[in-house]
């Protein structure tokens, strides 16, 4: 390919070169009458006309060979419900447009072509035609329609609430990486949040005064999600704008600050199955992100793990909750939920912590 | 009363005519009130932004395509960007990136295109003195001078110039500690900005007016030359839309300064929580696109005008449905207001609006196909004659097809959602404003050269630059459309971190930007084209296209006030070409149809009788002769 693209911009050259040094001996040849009457029918004229076709041929066949090389790159099958769906609209919609586009511009190059400048013919006279314009409003109006009531369904479905029943995991976006937080084994129930709450430690701001957020979990590296059930993604940003994207998946969301957003969608694919399907041991699912960020913009990334659901369930519970990571934390749980929050922490510390002053002084110690 | 004041003017006009020659250098080159030197003015700095704009994105497509080279030779141009391997910075990367956004779409196809055109063509096409007010047309420019002048400072700064794309979405852009392109760079761009509004607005003001009220005797609404209407739409269009903006803007630079919270809420960053909550980045998205996606048509507007000129004139025949051309661009202008949610699908905004502004961006494109439509129409039977303004206003419809179609699919908000904000939308806005609008600029000039500067410009160098640029671009752009399918997000500066761009389209990015250096090369021979035949070209002759409208009765280079004696009146529409029975091929606006019997059609003989009733119009003074 790298030989083709060298060969492609040598041809180019030479052939800009062919048409300049042409150009200038007919400049030197005939030397250009005045400006007037009849000056049109000329070799250029006719040589622009041509090259119009000759532009028309080699540009579909560079459009048609380029597009059958680009294939193999594009993503694989989407590995969502609905991502197949909105692929399905949009190789149709992508198919009527590059259909008309080039059914259009045939017609633009082939007139150019056709009815470029005679000595002495005079052009037809031919202002309107309302026949003809009604039908060039309605056709395209009426294919339009068409295709956005199909894109309407499908968007409507996927922006539907989310099923109930679907698995919530809670994805945060910061400058230049995401975080995972996960509801935990116990209640899966995500916890509230507080931005004000973020410090090292706790990099999600979770709240601790919540009982539902004493087994929740966060991880910065993979987001793990059970396969075949609908996964619920509820997106937040803490510092500036990002975007969730998971190609594979057709999934996109912009993380917002201070507004949460969510997405959820059903993947049908394993990371396994897709490392079979795919012949490609060392495929991931991949998380990116799509809004710039900053500087790290491009490298901002996580891995998607998905997997069955019993190994799912079996990897979340060999996570860690953050309370048992940072017992300090649990300073900040209210008296009457301490008993609750007793099997979180470290047998010894849940009575070593209850009084606020030491905790304070522990969480300080652990921010130095 | 009325003819009092009247004659007063008259004799104050004679008075004022005798002193006239006496303008100083400063009033007549600088400060100047003619609308054709203020004209020439924006297409020189348009110009200039435009070689500096399009080298920016020269140097990230060298990075993009060449991810391994030393840029070691950069280093006097941009110093300490380059680090000690040779390598771009990513802060620099993305200063680049928006610094060409901003330029292109602001400072060369707003102010170089409109501020270019529709200052020169206005007052000749609707045969006008003047604007309608010099003064404000005068601060128009300089207010732009100083918005420009402002963003290239901001060029040179340590922390380097605005960095968060061209549409400066905060928090990113309200928040220095959390990117260096929010530092001092930020605070240029907004001051920029609020000035090139101002510009922007008391331009409109004066084109809208002007073509209210300075109209010469009989040139109705139904006789304007769609370029007059192109300008004027757009003028509107920036009136109402540009506000919203200076709005944005200054809420932003309150955010920023003054410890506001309109676009801020929740943030933690650099180690701190921040105190503000309440405020909303999607109101800034909200704000920023109602400018945003008029914008676009105040781009591109101006651009369909100029060619549908051009290819009436060089095609020697009316434009087809002259009238349907008219209501698809008010359709455009006025649909152009309810569709700017669509570049917010997936913000989290609430899906039905979602809803709501796809069907109503999807009813945009009908009135868009039906001006695509209408050019080629044209063209049929036609008698072509390939001039270089004529080869770039085809390249200017192919280019609007090519990229206007895949609007249908981004439009699309179920389609959106896997390409929002990759290499397809990319390719989709660069096809359609970009490269479109650019050749309704580059179209105008080879096509107005005549007019502005009394010589041709070299066609056979238009020929090579035409065919070079056109190709350039198709083979810049069209790939980026299988980049975007691929999922590859734009704004990135390297596409090592993931997988799924990783090793591949390594050399479809190395050929994009190949291309892009070739064709950006090629417009230097233009460059060479304008400067030799500002000085060397063939003198040109009054009315070398053989074209209709009004400016090719002036003088070959019309001095101040325009028309040496009377403004003609007009008596036609300007597409009069190739009429059945008469005698040219063409028969400009201000010909009566009492002097063509031959070629009248019935309707129009009735005509005749109203031309009595033209001549003696005198809406204004400004008739006479020239103040
Ligand atoms: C056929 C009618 C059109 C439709 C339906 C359409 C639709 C869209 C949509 C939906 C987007 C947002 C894509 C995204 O960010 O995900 C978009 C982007 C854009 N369009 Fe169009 N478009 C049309 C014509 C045009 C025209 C005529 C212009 C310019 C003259 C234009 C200029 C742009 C620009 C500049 C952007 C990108 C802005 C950015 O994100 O930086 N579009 N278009
Ligand atoms: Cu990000
Ligand atoms: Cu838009």
């Amino acid at each position: 390919m790298v030989y083709i693209v060298g060969l492609l911009s040598i041809v180019f050259l030479a052939l800009a070169f062919m048409v300049f040094g042409r150009l200038t001996n007919v400049m030197k040849g005939v030397s250009t009458p005045e400006v007037g009457e009849e000056q049109y029918g000329t070799t250029s004229n006719k040589l622009n006309g041509a090259m119009f076709m000759v532009f028309l041929v080699l540009g579909v066949i560079a459009a048609t060979w380029s597009f059958v090389h680009s294939t193999q790159y594009f993503l694989p099958e989407a590995s969502s419900e609905h991502g197949r769906r909105t692929d399905t609209l949009f190789w149709v919609s992508m198919a009527i447009v590059t259909g008309s586009a080039l059914l259009t511009n045939i017609f633009l190059f082939y007139f150019a072509f056709k009815y470029q400048y005679k000595n002495g013919r005079r052009a037809t006279y031919y202002p309107e035609n309302h026949k003809l314009e009604l039908y060039w409003t309605v056709t395209p109006a009426v294919v339009m329609a068409l295709m956005v009531f199909t894109g309407w369904q499908a968007w409507r479905d996927i922006m539907s609430e989310a099923p109930a029943g679907a698995q919530e995991v809670e994805l945060i976006g910061k400058q230049f990486n995401w975080i995972a937080r996960y509801p935990g084994i116990d209640n899966n129930k995500l916890g509230n949040y507080n931005y004000k709450l973020i410090d090292n430690n706790n990099d999600t701001g979770i709240d601790f005064s919540d009982e539902n957020a004493f087994d929740d979990f966060t991880n910065t590296t993979e987001l793990h999600i059970p396969v075949g059930k609908p996964v619920l993604i509820r997106i937040r940003a803490r510092d500036v704008l990002h975007s969730v994207f998971i190609p594979h998946m057709r999934v996109k969301m912009d993380a917002v600050p201070g507004m949460p957003t969510r997405f959820w969608f059903k993947p049908e694919k394993t990371t396994e199955q897709m490392r079979n399907e795919t012949g490609n041991q060392a495929f991931k699912y991949e998380i990116a992100c799509t809004e710039v960020c900053g500087r790290g913009h491009f490298s901002m990334k996580m891995n998607l793990v998905v997997e069955d659901e019993d190994s799912w369930k079996k990897w979340c519970a060999e996570q860690k909750p953050l309370l048992t990571s940072y017992p300090e934390y649990a300073s900040r749980i209210p008296s009457n939920l301490r008993a609750k929050a007793a099997k979180y922490l470290p047998a010894a510390d849940s009575t070593a912590t209850a009084s606020a002053g030491g905790a304070a002084t522990a969480g300080n110690a652990s921010l130095r | 009363m009325a003819t009092e004041s009247a004659v007063s003017t008259l004799s104050v006009h004679d008075a004022e005519h005798d002193h006239h020659e006496e303008l100083s250098f400063l009033r007549k080159y600088v400060f100047a009130e003619d609308h054709k030197t203020i004209a020439k003015q924006y297409l020189i700095s348009g110009i200039i932004w435009a070689i500096i704009g399009i080298s920016f994105s020269v140097i990230f497509r060298l990075q993009l395509g060449f991810p391994q080279l030393k840029l070691e030779f950069l280093r006097p141009l941009i110093g300490n960007w380059i680090d000690e391997t040779g390598k771009l910075s990513p802060d620099f990367y993305l200063a680049l990136v928006t610094m060409h956004g901003t330029i292109m779409v602001f400072f060369v196809l707003t102010a170089g295109l409109s501020g270019t055109f529709s200052n020169f063509l206005i007052p000749l096409q609707v045969g006008a003195r003047d604007m309608a007010s010099g003064f404000l047309n005068m601060l128009s420019y300089w207010f732009f001078f100083l918005a420009s002048m402002l963003m290239f400072v901001s060029l040179f700064l340590e922390t380097g110039p605005a960095a968060g794309g061209w549409v400066v979405y905060p928090p990113l852009s309200a928040l220095p500690q959390a990117h260096m392109g929010s530092q001092m760079g930020m605070t240029l761009w907004l001051s920029s900005m609020a000035l090139f509004i101002v510009s922007q607005l008391l331009g409109g003001i004066n084109y809208i007016t002007t073509v209210i009220n300075l109209r010469t005797r009989g040139m109705s609404f139904s006789k304007l030359p769609l370029t007059i209407w192109a300008f004027f739409l757009t003028a509107i269009l920036g009136l109402i839309s540009f506000p919203v903006l200076l709005s944005a803007a200054l809420l932003l630079i309150f955010d920023r300064s003054f410890g506001t919270s309109f676009f801020l809420s929740e943030i933690y960053v650099a180690g701190e929580a921040l105190p503000n909550v309440g405020g909303s980045p999607i109101l800034f998205q909200h704000l920023f696109w109602f400018l945003g996606h008029p914008e676009v048509y105040i781009v591109m507007l101006p651009a369909l005008g100029i060619t549908s000129e051009i290819i009436a004139t060089n095609s020697r025949k009316p434009i087809f449905g002259y009238r349907a051309m008219i209501a698809s661009m008010m359709g455009i202008a006025f649909l152009a207001f309810i569709v700017w949610a669509h570049h917010m699908f997936v913000t989290g905004m609430n899906p039905f609006l979602g809803s709501v502004f796809m069907f109503l961006t999807l009813i945009i494109a009908v009135p868009s196909a039906v001006k695509a439509f209408n050019y080629i129409t044209t063209l049929w039977r036609g008698n072509i004659r390939f001039t270089p303004a004529m080869l770039f206003s085809i390249g200017l419809v192919s280019f609007f097809i090519s990229g206007g179609v895949t609007g249908l699919i981004l439009g699309n908000s179920a389609l959106d959602i896997q390409l929002h904000d990759t290499y397809f939308v990319v390719a989709h806005f660069h096809l359609v404003m970009g490269a479109s609008s650019a050749f309704g600029l580059l179209a105008g000039v080879y096509h107005w050269f005549p007019k502005m500067f009394g010589r041709m410009m070299n066609e056979k160098m238009g020929y090579v630059h035409f065919w070079m640029t056109f190709i350039g671009i198709y083979c810049i752009f069209f790939p980026m459309h299988y980049i975007g399918i691929a999922g590859f997000p734009r704004r990135y500066y390297a596409f090592t971190s993931n997988d799924f761009t990783k090793n591949i389209f390594q050399d479809m990015n190395s050929f994009i930007s190949i291309m892009a250096v070739i064709t950006f090369s090629a417009q230097f021979l233009f460059l060479y084209n304008f400067v030799y035949s500002l000085i060397k070209g063939k003198k040109a002759t009054q009315n070398p296209w053989h074209s209709n409208t009004l400016e090719w009765t002036t003088p070959v280079v019309p001095g101040h006030g325009n028309w040496p004696g009377e403004i003609p009146a007009v008596y036609r529409w300007p597409y009069d070409y190739s009429k059945p029975g008469a005698k040219d091929d063409f028969i400009p606006q201000n010909v009566p149809y009492s002097a063509t019997p031959e070629s009248n059609l019935p309707h129009e003989n009735e005509l005749i009788s109203l031309e009595k009733a033209i001549e003696a119009q005198n809406y204004n003074d400004q008739f006479k002769q020239p103040h």
